[in-house]
């Protein structure tokens, strides 16, 4: 820390007092989130409290001529959340109060620092829940969701986050107040609610927002059906869709993490099974019936091997609990995974996995395979030990062929995780100079002078105010 | 560089022009504008993805007579038009409870900017969260940002069974509270309309819960919507009087005189006016005509 940091300091602990940090320990915490990147460097902590203090922040940053990074749980997995440029690092953790809910209008108005399934833990005794479910559900928080636009296993039939968000309250990287949205049909001008969900806090801080909130469904049947291959999992996945079932989630995992999850929660997965469908219907009981026994029948056309059926809530809490401890289960085998996260259409699921696994093979790497086969999005889990000198370049190659693979396939860079700093080098791959010059038009509109975590999601070089943001952009963010 | 974008080319004041079926939303163009007119056609389609490719100048029916071949459907309105001015304009269909909401079935969109080049955002998935959102963007923008070329739309498989029910003396506003997603509530003050839809079991389940709150006959379909939408909450709908169409649970009421326009904050008007400078630096597309 230097002469103008202890400015910087002085100013925001006359606003915050003792919930400004800065000390090396805090600092160090924060150059991170959950992805495997490295190479942050964390300015400031500001543990808001209110709107009002968030804004103060901002401005107080903005005179010191240094970025802000809004902070939520740090689950991100792309480095969304990594601060670059020792920027001012906003935590909206202590923002953890749900406001108000209106069961009548189907609204919940809330801070965003709420931990997603706490929201849902609230909602249960009213018979509803917040439906996008993503697997870190436990930790990660509603401000996050809304940056990442956040997906998760029902998000199959139910949508991702941006169709149950109808408001946000933003502090703009200026530090003006703006509601985005609002709780009519359909809010006149801009789609600017749409816009800046999924903006991985470039866009803005949200302080404020109003989700749309799910009735719980009356009936709710969860199979899990074992096949020999991934590929005839892939092909039931399609065969449903294509025969007009939209299920509420159908997650497919492959032996490699199946027998990982088994071995560590023991929920009764079959080991000797090449790969496992779960999949979950919801609705009025006779439907749930007839969509239950229709997948049951395409599966076993499709080469299932057995199909069980949950007999109970308990079982089938059971069976989803080894899918949402699939990533914990993943620590048992290997020190170190990276997640990967893409889509390819459904019809080229079967391909694209055996591309992973070829892929893998080539770079030397395990891989375990754990996604929403519903929605085409790819999870492949590459593991390895970080201490073996060299890996992550391999790890990197080996990613980057899984990114090239998917593309290929007619696919997407990203379904759920974000871009952040993690495909940022592919965006090119994706996108030409024209659709990213049109993205980066839509971003300045929100933050002409690039001040809201800056250096994501657009390749770096393509702005000449990000460039002058990251004072101290790290060269290598690999770690 | 496609044919459409040479059409638009990247000099003087260009209008696109659809079906004219909503033409004075948003304001009335300049005169002088140059009309042009998006490509049509069904580009790709296959039901098993839920996703179809088409061009914008395809009128919404062709659209909806191609999804139907394949038991589908989309989240577009069927009110007349095209697909590219449905877009544009961000009308969602009258039974969104059941198709979804038109902002988040347009996965990809293809545009010609003020520049004259072809511009591409969102992705060709039904999940992607790759880069900004532009196609979000330009739903609603009614032309003012870019012309819109082609969209890859979400499709869902069409119900087994769809049935409009109505009642007289049913109170809407219970409706949410008996059945579990109906997808459209319907009141135009006197009566309320159902659209109940799903495997026939769960249509007549539904229909059961539905006589403890009133009694109910079978018909045909939904009301005849006046013309102009009028956007309100679903908590204020209960006061509406005179003449409309009000949907229960989403707040869009149709009457016969257009809605004023409400006033956006200035923080509101301040990003949208960058984002207009940004997309259309010249003010040529659609001049005169104003998403906000």
């Amino acid at each position: 820390m230097n002469t103008a940091d202890d400015a910087l300091l002085a100013d925001l602990k006359r606003v915050l007092g003792d919930r400004v940090r800065a000390d090396s320990a805090e600092r160090a915490l924060l150059r991170r989130d959950a992805s495997v990147f490295d190479g942050g460097s964390a300015g400031p902590t500001c543990l808001c409290e209110s709107t009002e203090e968030v804004q103060r922040v901002v401005r107080i940053a903005l005179a010191h001529g240094r970025s802000v990074v809004p902070r939520g749980a740090g689950t991100g997995l792309a480095g969304g959340a990594i601060p670059l440029g020792a920027p001012v690092i906003i935590s909206l953790s202590r923002m953890n109060r749900i406001l108000e809910v209106d069961t009548n209008s189907r609204i919940a108005w809330v801070e965003p620092g709420v931990v997603n399934l706490d929201l849902t833990k609230h909602l249960t005794p009213l018979g509803y829940h917040f439906a996008p479910d993503p697997s870190s559900q436990q930790v990660c928080t509603i401000g996050g969701n809304v940056g990442n636009n956040s997906g998760g296993p029902h998000c199959l039939a139910y949508g991702v986050t941006n169709a149950h968000i109808l408001a946000i309250e933003v502090v703009l990287a200026d530090g003006e107040i703006v509601t985005l949205g609002g709780l009519d049909a359909e809010p006149s001008g801009y789609d600017l609610r749409g816009v800046f969900i999924g903006g991985e806090g470039m866009l803005g801080i949200t302080t404020k927002v109003a989700v749309r909130i799910t009735p719980n469904p009356p009936a709710v049947s969860t199979l899990l059906l074992s096949f020999d291959t991934p590929r005839d999992a892939a092909a039931t996945v399609s065969a449903v869709i294509a025969a007009g079932i939209v299920p509420a989630a159908m997650e497919v995992m492959d032996q490699g993490i199946t027998i990982a999850v088994e071995n560590y929660v023991n929920v009764g997965y079959p080991r000797d099974a090449g790969a496992v469908l779960l999949a979950e219907v919801d609705g009025l009981p006779d439907g749930v019936a007839i969509d239950a026994q229709r997948i049951s029948d395409i599966g076993r056309e499709h080469g299932a091997t057995a199909v069980r059926q949950a007999a109970s809530d308990e079982e089938r809490m059971l069976l989803w609990k080894g899918r949402k401890t699939a990533f914990g289960a993943v620590a048992q085998i290997a020190p170190n995974y990276y997640l990967h996260d893409t889509v390819v259409p459904r019809s080229k699921l079967a391909d694209t996995l055996e591309e992973v696994y070829r892929i893998a093979d080539e770079h030397d790497l395990a891989v375990v395979n754990v996604f929403h086969a519903g929605d085409g999005n790819l999870h492949p889990l590459l593991l390895f030990n970080g201490q073996e000198p060299g890996i992550y370049d391999r790890v990197h190659a080996a990613g980057a062929k899984i990114v090239e693979a998917s593309l290929a396939a007619g696919g997407v860079l990203s379904g759920e995780h974000g871009i952040g700093v993690e495909k940022q080098p592919y965006m090119h791959q994706m996108f030409s100079e024209d659709d990213l010059d049109h993205q980066e038009r839509l971003r300045h509109a929100f933050d002409p002078a690039c001040r809201s975590n800056p250096g994501k999601v657009i390749p770096v070089g393509h702005s000449c105010a990000d460039i002058q943001s990251l004072r101290n952009v790290p060269e290598e963010v690999w770690g | 560089m496609s044919d459409f974008a040479k059409v638009v080319g990247a000099e003087g004041p260009v209008t696109v022009v659809g079906g004219r079926t909503r033409w004075h939303v948003g304001g009335e163009i300049h005169s002088g504008a140059r009309e042009v007119h998006a490509p049509s056609g069904v580009v790709s389609y296959d039901p098993a993805e839920m996703t179809v490719a088409v061009r914008a100048g395809t009128t919404t029916a062709e659209l909806a007579a191609a999804l139907a071949e394949a038991d589908q459907r989309c989240a577009l309105p069927e009110r007349g038009g095209t697909v590219g001015g449905s877009v544009v304009i961000g009308e969602n269909h009258p039974e969104v409870l059941g198709r979804g909401w038109l902002t988040s079935s347009v996965l990809q969109v293809t545009y010609i900017s003020a520049e004259g080049k072809v511009v591409r955002g969102g992705g060709p998935t039904v999940k992607n969260v790759s880069g900004f959102d532009l196609p979000r963007l330009i739903v609603g923008s009614l032309g003012t940002l870019g012309l819109v070329e082609e969209v890859i739309l979400r499709t869902n498989p069409i119900p087994p069974r769809s049935q409009w029910v109505e009642s007289h003396d049913a109170y809407p506003f219970t409706i949410a509270s008996q059945v579990l997603r109906p997808s459209a509530v319907l009141w135009n003050g006197s009566s309320t309309r159902v659209l109940l839809e799903g495997h026939a079991p769960d249509v007549a389940a539904s229909l059961n819960s539905l006589a403890s709150i009133g009694s109910w006959s079978e018909v045909d379909g939904s009301f005849d919507l006046p013309q102009h939408r009028w956007s309100l909450q679903p908590a204020e709908l209960n006061g509406c009087s005179g003449a409309f169409v009000a949907s229960i649970g989403v707040g869009t009421v149709w009457r016969d005189e257009p809605q004023p326009r409400p006033v956006l904050p200035p923080s509101v008007i301040e990003i949208s006016t960058r984002m207009k400078n940004n997309f259309d630096p010249t003010g040529r597309l659609n001049p005169g005509r104003s998403a906000f």
